[in-house]
């Protein structure tokens, strides 16, 4: 069975505008897929919806055998613990220190009190450090999060979600405020998660020349409707163009003369 | 043409402002039978007065133990009602926030009280309290309370809302409790604007105890109240100055505090 399924997904902020229309698809363990398409079409939401940040309106979200919209509030919290997520703005409390931030991770694990008081096991601190070890920035641990350059602060993003042994990370936007360089490297990280810890990945993405070159999927947005769902492969300019309502066809001519 | 029209404009704008300010002034000062010009010419009379009356001399000295006594008493009754008031505003501003907020109806009643606490002046509540509970400190320390409780919710409230939204996402999406969210995420981010805020109501409670302890009869104020209606004026410029030092003292720690967790 797929590890995360979605099944005729409708999800309406106001009676007006349905952001999400009858989206179904399936994603399985250690696959990594990344959603395109334009500011507005659904992304955020459907992400969100995954880890029921948002409500569901319409449809299920099957996560691991679970029924994602049906789950009560601790039960919620359960499942969150294996959901990891991940930020455009990263989401760190900047004035709290990098490992601090990272053991925020753990605290689904623990009870009111013992997260109030920072009880963490010594197995989760040196976890904390080995995941920043491998991500690079074991010695920037006792420093301030707001000290850190973007790509830094992603990357402790990063340790923050993989810290909580997620079945899934969510990415929404994870390189949309990042330099190319920077971009790369955390899009190296997200690769490497899935495949040698078998973890899957959806990323929500903007630019489809990384979407096409990282993802095993793609699944395509437009108004709140999947219009393309495939490998990355598959992904033609007539996908493209209806995923984001262009004419690729005539720009390049105009390019060209 | 288009910038000499514009300019005429300004220039009739700013005319008729002041002849609008002219003329209610006048209407004012009528209406309340207060003559400016009066008022001006007793100017040098107030301050002669002041410089003839108020000041400090070698005997009142032997007064001062007793007068720092009563301004410790003032100053840690200030910071008491504030300290304690910061515990239940805390609670308050954690309900009022949209950002941690758990139900409207408690965010209403947050408000509520907020609003209620802030809008009648602190010198007010200390009459009201006076009548159940008498001339005591706990009159003054009740009504400093009340009144720091309605600044400080308010301005917690404010400062919660502020913080950025993005980093009680991230946690909520680990799956961490409320509380945790709120210990962890949002107290972090907001515990330098809320210190500032304490500090400020310490500073604030020390000067507003003065004219409380006038009321109730206690702390620094009732020695002031005391030597005032006692005629003896060096003893009150004695008083104003300790105040004044003190007030000076405590706002520039606070404000090297300040410094120090920005």
């Amino acid at each position: 069975m797929a590890l995360v399924q979605v099944k005729n997904l409708g999800k309406s902020y106001n009676p007006q505008t349905r952001v999400l229309k009858n989206v179904s698809f399936e994603v399985e363990a250690g696959e990594f897929v990344s959603i395109i398409g334009l500011s507005g079409a659904g992304k955020s939401t459907l992400l969100r919806c995954i880890n029921r940040m948002v409500e569901i309106d319409e449809g299920n979200i099957i996560f691991d055998g679970l029924d994602v919209g049906s789950l009560n509030k601790r039960e919620l919290r359960k499942m969150r613990t294996n959901i990891g997520m991940i930020f455009q703005h990263y989401n760190l409390v900047p004035r709290l220190s990098v490992i601090e931030n990272v053991l925020h991770g753990r605290l689904g694990y623990k009870t009111t009190l013992q997260g109030v008081f920072n009880r963490f096991t010594e197995f989760e601190k040196e976890h904390a450090f080995f995941l920043l070890e491998k991500l690079g920035i074991a010695d920037h641990a006792y420093k301030r999060c707001d000290q850190l350059s973007g790509g830094q602060q992603q990357r402790v993003g990063i340790a923050r979600s993989l810290i909580q042994e997620p079945k899934v990370v969510l990415c929404d936007e994870p390189i949309a405020s990042l330099d190319p360089n920077s971009s790369e490297v955390i899009m190296d990280y997200l690769k490497s998660i899935t495949k040698e810890l078998n973890i899957a990945c959806i990323v929500n993405l903007h630019q489809v020349e990384i979407a096409c070159s990282y993802s095993d999927r793609i699944i395509g947005l437009s108004k709140g409707n999947v219009v393309f769902d495939g490998p990355s492969f598959m992904l033609t300019a007539d996908n493209t163009d209806e995923i984001y309502g262009t004419k690729t066809v005539e720009t390049r001519k105009l390019v060209t003369v | 043409m288009n910038e000499k029209a514009m300019r005429s404009q300004r220039k009739w704008q700013t005319i008729i402002w002041v002849a609008i300010i002219i003329v209610f002034t006048y209407l004012a000062s009528d209406i309340t039978n207060f003559n400016i010009v009066h008022g001006i010419a007793t100017l040098p009379n107030a301050i002669t007065w002041i410089f003839s009356n108020l000041y400090v001399t070698p005997e009142t000295f032997e007064r001062l133990p007793k007068i720092l006594e009563k301004l410790a008493e003032t100053i840690l009754m200030s910071i008491a009602a504030t300290t304690t008031a910061t515990v239940f505003s805390l609670f308050l501003g954690l309900m009022g926030s949209k950002t941690t907020g758990t139900s409207s109806i408690l965010g209403v009643f947050a408000r509520f009280v907020a609003s209620v606490a802030r809008n009648i002046p602190v010198v007010a509540w200390a009459l009201i309290l006076l009548l159940s509970f008498g001339q005591n400190s706990m009159t003054g320390y009740l009504a400093l309370f009340v009144g720091s409780l309605g600044f400080l919710t308010r301005a917690f409230i404010e400062t919660i809302d502020e913080a950025s939204h993005s980093a009680v996402e991230a946690l909520r999406a680990t799956g961490s409790t409320y509380f945790q969210i709120v210990f962890k995420a949002v107290i972090p981010q907001c515990l330098p604007q809320l210190i500032s805020w304490i500090l400020f109501m310490i500073e604030t409670n020390i000067r507003s105890a003065t004219l409380v302890g006038i009321l109730t009869g206690t702390g620094i104020g009732y020695s002031f109240d005391l030597y005032y209606k006692t005629l003896n004026y060096n003893a009150v410029a004695l008083v104003t100055f300790t105040i004044v030092i003190s007030v000076i003292i405590i706002e520039l720690m606070s404000n090297r505090i300040r410094k120090v967790i920005l």
